[in-house]
Parts: C-alpha cells; structure tokens; sequence
C-alpha cells in the first residue's frame, strides 16, 4: 500500500444557500480545491451525499457532477452512509489512491438542505424506517433518549447536564466566531442554549447542529508525487471505518458509541498512534450530547467523564485536547454529507498552520471523527504532517 | 386498504410476532434470518411479553409532518421482561403535561397496547401497531 496526501482542500461558505443547486455547490468546493492542490488534471472522483434525491428529486450524482466539473469521462462514485457520506467518501478515495489504483482522486461531500422539502423528514430516513422513522422518532429525539440514558446512567442531576451539554455549544460557537465559513459566525453563552425552545426533551434548539447547503472537496495523491505540488505534506497516517446497529434501541449500551470506538482503534492501529499522541479533532457534534459520547468513545476521555471534560475546558481552543476547533457541525453548520470532508478540511487547515485565529499551536497531528445515524456508521482518520 | 409498506408488517405490529434463535436464544424483533449473535440462521417463531419498563425517553416537539397533529409525542425504548428492547410511542398521557419528567421515570413499568400509529399521507390511511402505556 503506498501512502497517501492530502494536497488541495476547498470549501464553499456554509449556509442557507437558497441561491444555489446542489451541483453549484459541488462544482464550487472542486475547483477550490482542484486549484488549491495545483493539478492539472483528476484520475477519479468520489461524491459523498446522504440524500440528494429526498431534498432535490436528483440522484446519480457521480455522473452529474463529473460532467459538470468538466470531467467528462472520469470515473465518479456517489458514496452514501447517512451523515458519514463524505467520512466515507474519503476513506475509498484514499484507498483507491493506497491501492495504486489512481495518483489524483478528488473526494467531494455535498447537500443541499434548503429546497422546500421536510429536512426532519428526509434526515429520519438514516434510522431504521419500519421500527424507528414509522413511530415518530427523529434525530433530535434519539440524540435526546441517548442524552436521557446518559444522565441517569451517570447519575448526574439535571441542571448540571443541561449546563454541560450548553458548554459543547458555546465552545463550539466561540471556535465558529473565528471560521468565515462557518453558517453561524456567532458567539453564544449557557443562557442562550438553555432558553431556547426545546426540540427533544432535554434537548433545545441550540442543541442541534442546523440544517445547511454546503459543500467541501480534498485532493489526495501518493506521498511521492506530493512533492511535486507541496513543501508541506499531510498525510493520512490511519483511516478506520465500522457499523453497528442501525435502531438505537438494539445497541448493547445506549450511553456508548461502539462504533466510534472501532472505527478509532482501526485508524489509531493503522497509524501506530494511542488517543493521546493526537493534538486536536473535528468531531461528529450533530448534537451536544453526540460530542461527549464520541469523545469518550476515541478515547479521549473515560466513559462517563466526557461531560465533566468540557466542564473543565479540556476540549477548548487552549485545552488538553481543542474539539472541533472548526465550529464543528453546531456552528460551522452540518450539510449532512458534505460534514467528513469538511472535517478534512479543518484538519489540512491547522496542520498547515492557516487556521488563523482558532490556529491550534503546534499542531502535528489531528483526528477527524464522522458518524452516520444515531451511531450506525462512523469513519475516524488521521492526518499528521511529514 | 392498507398500502404494501404497511400490510408487510403487520405480523409484528398488530401480534408482535418475533423469532427466537435456536443456537443461543437471543430473540430478534423484527424477526432476522441471520442472528447477530452467533450466525446461526436457525430460528423458531417466537412473541414477545407485553410488559416491561423504560429505558430511556424523550418528547418530540417537532415531529415529522404525518405526525403534526399528535405534537409532542412522547417515545420510548422499553426493555421488555424477556429482556427484548423495542422503541415505541408512550400513550394515555393527559392531554396537557407542564414536566414530562414528573411523570415518566427511567425504569417505570409499562404495557404495550394496539393504537393507531398515524394516517398516512394524503389518502390518510391509518396505520395501527403498538404503543406503550404507564401501569
């Protein structure tokens, strides 16, 4: 297997894009990147998105977007798993390039959220139709149960989990002031998380990450050929991927991530690494409460002591451990499978060291954590600079 | 009449029909033809009890368009006496609830009950299954 770089990133300004198609946005984040990376021309091209044919009536996007990038002839692949499309996207684009396969492979995440159709809706078809979606369950509300079985698990009393569970939000919001494409640019406090209208029980709107049109694209090529493009080589040091249960209610413990925590082992074996040998990471925040359970799940903390931890700051711009220094999907916004690339993103950003003022200072080595359903599917990479 | 989406499922909603492996007793609802367990493919028909207790629960305030005129529902995963989970509605609530939380406690004993589930798009055809309710 030879190893593999990221050497072009692009994104589009994340929101509510009533004014552009989901191929625009596509084509937009490509030829970022794509001129980012320097290339003159792709070998092959992978298009993560969940569910282009709920929100827009359009499906096989591998052929649309090839052809309206330009790329006429070029092997395309639509990649879906739930949120996780573009997590996933990444890891066969990286693989197909691991392979020998192909030298220059565009991997691209996009959704157009806003088009007139029920989001909540076109969302619930990532849980189980006939014994999740068909009782009126939505994402919301099984984030909310996982919530709910967390706190008692814990045994921690109410008024503190709904201040720690506002804490993710407004440190994620703090990082997203300082991300000109993040959706929602804004600072908030506890006070704004706790009084706004509630979604699930327990939790409010500030909850939930937002419904966003957005689109993110990287460029990968061999180690060896990067060089040829950049002085500064990422390279994706270990890639892990993994399922579990599709409906919440089969998995073995509620409160625990397991398919986080495989996905994570796969990545953290493949790149000889341990949870602490990692200096920052996006991860999947698609609820307040999906951030402390996945961060326990990699690892960062012990199993019940993700909420204490951002309590504590570990998980801020100057913590032990900075999360989602992006915004993460609460404030960057979350175009469901647009969301792991542009995780990658963030990641090439601060190892580059162009974060600017969320830059993370000397960052090495960065994870990247994407999650398909109420924990279904998650992909987990690691980039670290050469 | 009843579309094929939903007469499909009817062993399971209407008689909570599962399966029951042979090999290592796991039962699986809805019924699989591959245990998760142990693989077997081997299974003898199986339904589960009606009663057991919550496990965790939430109130959804902004439900999906078929269920607007229900708003908030209240769902469940009950764990069953057999130690099956399912998710499901808790109905027979009061019509108005200031704190759910005074009411539904996490391990509060439930039983299931037949009730209809919603009316399906625009024809609005009904569709029935089972919900739970506090004992």
């Amino acid at each position: 297997m030879r190893d593999v770089a990221v050497i072009g990133i692009g994104m589009t300004k994340f929101g509510e894009l009533w004014n552009k198609s989901l191929r625009e946005l596509f084509v937009e984040a490509a030829l970022k990147a794509i001129k980012d990376a320097g290339v003159d021309h792709i070998d092959s091209m992978y298009v993560g998105c969940m569910t282009s044919g709920l929100f827009a009536q359009q499906e096989h996007l591998g052929a649309l977007m090839a052809d309206y990038l330009g790329q006429k002839h070029v092997p395309a692949y639509r990649v879906e798993s739930a949120c996780a499309s573009g997590g996933l996207a990444f890891r066969l684009g990286f693989i197909e390039v691991a392979s020998g396969m192909s030298d220059i492979v565009l991997v691209g995440g996009v959704e157009k959220m806003h088009t007139g159709a029920d989001s909540t809706a076109c969302l619930a078809a990532a849980a189980d139709a006939e014994y999740e979606s068909f009782l009126g369950i939505t994402f919301p509300g099984l984030y909310a149960m996982i919530a709910n079985a967390y706190k008692e698990k814990y045994n921690i009393p109410f008024d503190r989990f709904r201040k720690q569970l506002a804490l993710v939000a407004v440190k994620n919001h703090e990082n997203g002031s300082k991300n000109p494409n993040a959706q929602f640019p804004i600072k908030i406090t506890v006070d704004t998380v706790v009084n706004s209208t509630l979604v699930a029980d327990p939790l409010r709107l500030f909850d939930c990450s937002p419904v966003t049109d957005g689109a993110a694209a990287v460029i990968l090529c061999p180690v060896e050929l990067a060089k040829k493009y950049t002085d500064t080589i990422i390279k994706v040091a270990g890639s892990g991927a993994a399922t579990s249960t599709i409906a919440l209610a089969q998995r073995d413990d509620i409160t625990y991530l397991d398919v986080v925590a495989k996905a994570a082992e796969r990545a953290y074996k493949m790149a000889g690494v341990t949870p602490k040998d990692i200096d920052f990471a996006e991860v999947h925040d698609c609820f307040t409460i999906a951030e402390i359970c996945v961060t326990e799940a990699l690892g960062f903390f012990e199993p019940g002591k993700g909420a204490e931890a951002v309590e504590a700051g570990k998980t801020a711009l100057d913590g032990e451990i900075p999360v989602n220094t992006s915004g993460g999907l609460k404030a960057k916004g979350h175009p469901v499978g647009a969301t792991g690339v542009a995780q990658i993103c963030e990641l090439v950003e601060q190892l580059r060291g162009t974060a600017g003022d969320r830059q993370v200072k000397n960052a090495k080595r960065g994870l990247a954590q994407n999650m398909g359903g109420s924990g279904a599917s998650s992909t987990v990479h690691i980039l670290e600079v050469l | 009449m009843l579309t094929p989406r939903v007469y499909k499922e009817i062993p399971q909603r209407y008689r909570l029909e599962a399966n029951k492996c042979k090999k290592c007793g796991r039962v699986n609802f809805p019924p699989r033809l591959v245990c998760p367990n142990c693989g077997s493919q081997e299974f003898e028909d199986y339904r589960l009890p009606t009663t057991g207790k919550i496990l965790t629960y939430t109130v959804v305030r902004t439900p999906p368009v078929d269920f607007k005129l229900q708003k908030p529902i209240v769902l469940a995963i009950v764990e069953l006496e057999d130690g099956t989970r399912i998710m499901c509605q808790v109905t027979d609530l009061p019509p108005y609830v200031e704190n759910y939380d005074e009411i539904i406690k996490i391990g509060a004993p439930v039983e299931l009950v037949f009730r209809k589930i919603f009316s399906e798009g625009e024809a609005g055809i009904h569709v029935y299954g089972y919900k739970c309710r506090l004992i």
